[in-house]
């Protein structure tokens, strides 16, 4: 503080952290506690605000898991939507990191200087697109008389036309594309700081490239990894648009519930409720990565 | 056990660019073997051949008798100790230690014993469980040596492991590093550009220069009897007098230099007429001497640089040299007689003077 005091005198640094503060504490901070305090509250209409119908609940919370049973392993509908959110931003997560890892390697390690400058190009580029017609794009090539299609049917790989938008399978490779680069970006930016010296000297000392990477590259990858699932695993979870465009009735995500909530259901708090739930579970998960790759805040931040 | 290493006519090219130019030698079993040269002579890109990381794109490398062509760095009975060392900063020192182990599929309880043995025979017992940035530069050093000898290597390849220490250690990693040469008998081949480290430690050097070797032998001959001029400026200081052979019988040849005629061993039968480099070493050369007979040189002194017991006299170039001349004097505590800009001579007994063919100079 006393630093930037002595860089840009009193007058400019009191008006920097002055307009940082409203835009955190007016713009963040303020919609968020009236959303906790939304959340609290039962639905009651207009009319009857602060009446005796109007108290404080935790109902709105509790009713995602209400009619739960375990035993037979019937779940509610939200609550069910709820579980799919977690697994297929999970899978989204993972097969991010399976498509990503092999590209980082080769792009941060393998390529000339000049082809892994031409290849970030490429991978950039598309995504100046935006993100709307990025995903109608899969739209138009997932579609069942469309391009995907004709081409494995066209090579002989597949009898008849596959539904990909049908089930799961159109939204998964969706947001894996969507979220590609936020996967990728991390990855590269680890793995580019590994001494090759170590990659050779465990070739040297007779291990096999699998072990290599299990070993050396990977355990030095950590932070990446880190900041890679936990990025990618927080946009899959609450995307919106890739679920709506390329899901399925039978595919909705939670982000959906959530806007059924407010929008159709006209239910805010149970809505905010439904988006608290999903935060915590976004924090839950960034913790949970922190656990695993044994990494803090700090060397996420690197 | 240890094996020898051949190499048989070993040359590798970079597109135009011949890194190392038809090299022949053969590094005995149990020998401490070094290649000496500037950076770029090709040295480093020998040793990657040897280990595995690059095959020649002509001639072979055999290791016991066997060629080595198409076999990988994690196949080949040699280690290599990396210029850096490359540990592995996320494994603990044992870990480091038993990577080979590992990766050989011995179980966990035999690693942690072998690298138990080994901590104790680089003399850091109990410190297994330690991080590696929790080592000092010295204790790095010996662990990366016992990375590569726990996979117990025929032959070890050293790459220049000394140049990051600094000077006390590196004297006392030198010693440390013949002792375990010694007392596990492999064969190690090792790289530098310190012509010290390659002089003290090795049995046999191999001098390099833009790709090709210059010269083989015991450390004693690469200093004595240089056998080429590159070898002869490299390999220590030496003075340098350019000429013509003008005569050579018996042993002895005299060149006529700008400086003067000067007489000197004609260890390479040079005839009449042929251009030729006449070497003195400044230990060899002397203040006013008595049995030099023509060889003589007299200059005005440049500067003293006083060593302590002994000093570096240095004398400005002679005619038709860009070399200053230098004379190591002992300290008989009369230094103090040679003022810069007093005209001083000096000369050397023909059997100190060295003549060679005319040839490429190291840079200074």
């Amino acid at each position: 503080m006393s630093e930037l005091v002595k860089r840009y005198g009193l007058g400019i640094t009191t008006a920097m952290v002055l307009v940082t503060a409203f835009w955190l504490i007016v713009m963040v901070v303020l919609p968020a506690l009236v959303m906790v305090e939304y959340s609290f509250h039962t639905n009651v209409p207009v009319t009857k605000r602060g009446g005796p119908e109007d108290y404080y609940t935790l109902d709105n919370y509790l009713s995602l898991v209400r009619g739960t049973d375990w035993s037979t392993w019937t779940f509610p509908n939200d609550f069910r939507v709820f579980l799919r959110t977690i697994w297929g931003a999970a899978l989204v997560t993972l097969l991010s990191l399976v498509v990503c890892y092999p590209v980082a390697w080769y792009v941060a390690k393998l390529a000339k200087p000049q082809r892994a400058a031409m290849l970030l190009l490429l991978l950039v580029i598309p995504f100046w697109v935006n993100e709307i017609l990025r995903t109608f794009a899969w739209y138009i090539i997932l579609a069942y008389q469309g391009p995907l299609n004709a081409a494995l049917l066209g090579i002989g790989i597949l009898e008849k036309p596959v539904r990909w938008l049908s089930g799961s399978g159109g939204v998964l490779i969706g947001m894996v594309y969507a979220f590609l680069l936020f996967m990728m970006f991390p990855l590269i930016n680890a793995i580019e700081t590994l001494d090759m010296n170590q990659v050779e000297a465990a070739e040297d000392l007779g291990a096999p490239w699998w072990q290599i990477h299990r070993r050396i590259v990977i355990p030095h990858a950590k932070p990446g990894i880190a900041v890679g699932c936990i990025m990618v695993f927080v946009l899959a979870a609450s995307s919106y648009i890739v679920p709506s465009l390329l899901g399925s009735p039978g595919t909705r995500w939670f982000t959906e519930t959530i806007y059924v909530w407010f929008f159709e259901g006209q239910n805010w708090p149970r809505g905010s409720a439904y988006a608290f739930i999903l935060l915590g579970l976004c924090v839950g998960f960034i913790m949970l990565m922190m656990r695993i790759f044994r990494v803090g805040l700090a060397d996420i931040a690197k | 056990m240890s094996r020898d290493v051949e190499l048989d006519h070993v040359t590798m090219r970079f597109g135009d660019f011949t890194a190392v130019n038809d090299v022949s030698l053969h590094i005995k079993a149990g020998e401490f073997f070094s290649f000496l040269g500037p950076s770029g002579c090709g040295k480093t890109t020998i040793l990657r051949m040897i280990s595995g990381f690059m095959d020649p794109t002509g001639g072979a490398i055999r290791i016991g008798g066997q060629d080595m062509r198409g076999i990988g760095p994690n196949k080949r009975p040699t280690a290599l100790i990396f210029q850096n060392l490359a540990l592995f900063p996320m494994m603990s020192v044992a870990d480091n230690i038993a990577f080979g182990l590992e990766m050989r599929g011995v179980d966990k309880a035999a690693r942690r014993k072998r690298a138990e043995e080994l901590l104790d025979l680089i003399a850091l017992p109990g410190s297994g469980d330690k991080r590696i940035d929790e080592l000092s530069g010295g204790q790095k050093q010996r662990v990366a040596i016992a990375r590569a000898l726990a996979v117990e290597p025929q032959v070890m390849l050293l790459d220049e492991p000394l140049s990051a220490l600094d000077l006390k250690l590196r004297q006392h990693m030198r010693a440390e590093l013949r002792a375990i040469q010694r007392r596990t008998g492999l064969t190690f081949i090792y790289i530098t550009h310190d012509q010290g480290e390659a002089l003290t430690m090795s049995d046999r050097v191999a001098v390099m220069s833009r790709g090709r070797i210059e010269q083989v032998g015991p450390s004693a001959s690469i200093y004595d009897a240089p056998e080429t001029p590159f070898v002869a400026t490299f390999v220590g200081e030496n003075n340098v007098f350019r000429g013509k052979v003008t005569a050579a019988a018996d042993g002895l040849a005299r060149v006529e230099t700008p400086a003067g005629v000067l007489l000197g061993r004609n260890a390479r039968g040079m005839s009449v007429g042929s251009d030729a480099l006449i070497f003195v070493r400044p230990e060899r050369m002397r203040l006013d001497p008595a049995d030099a007979g023509d060889n003589r040189v007299t200059r005005p002194v440049a500067h003293l640089d006083f060593e302590g017991s002994f000093a570096n006299l240095v004398l400005s170039a002679p005619e038709g040299s860009p070399r200053p001349i230098l004379v190591q004097l002992a300290n008989d505590g009369r230094l103090g007689s040679l003022q810069p800009g007093a005209e001083r001579t000096v000369g050397f007994a023909p059997a100190d003077g060295l003549v060679l063919p005319a040839g490429e100079l190291a840079k200074d």
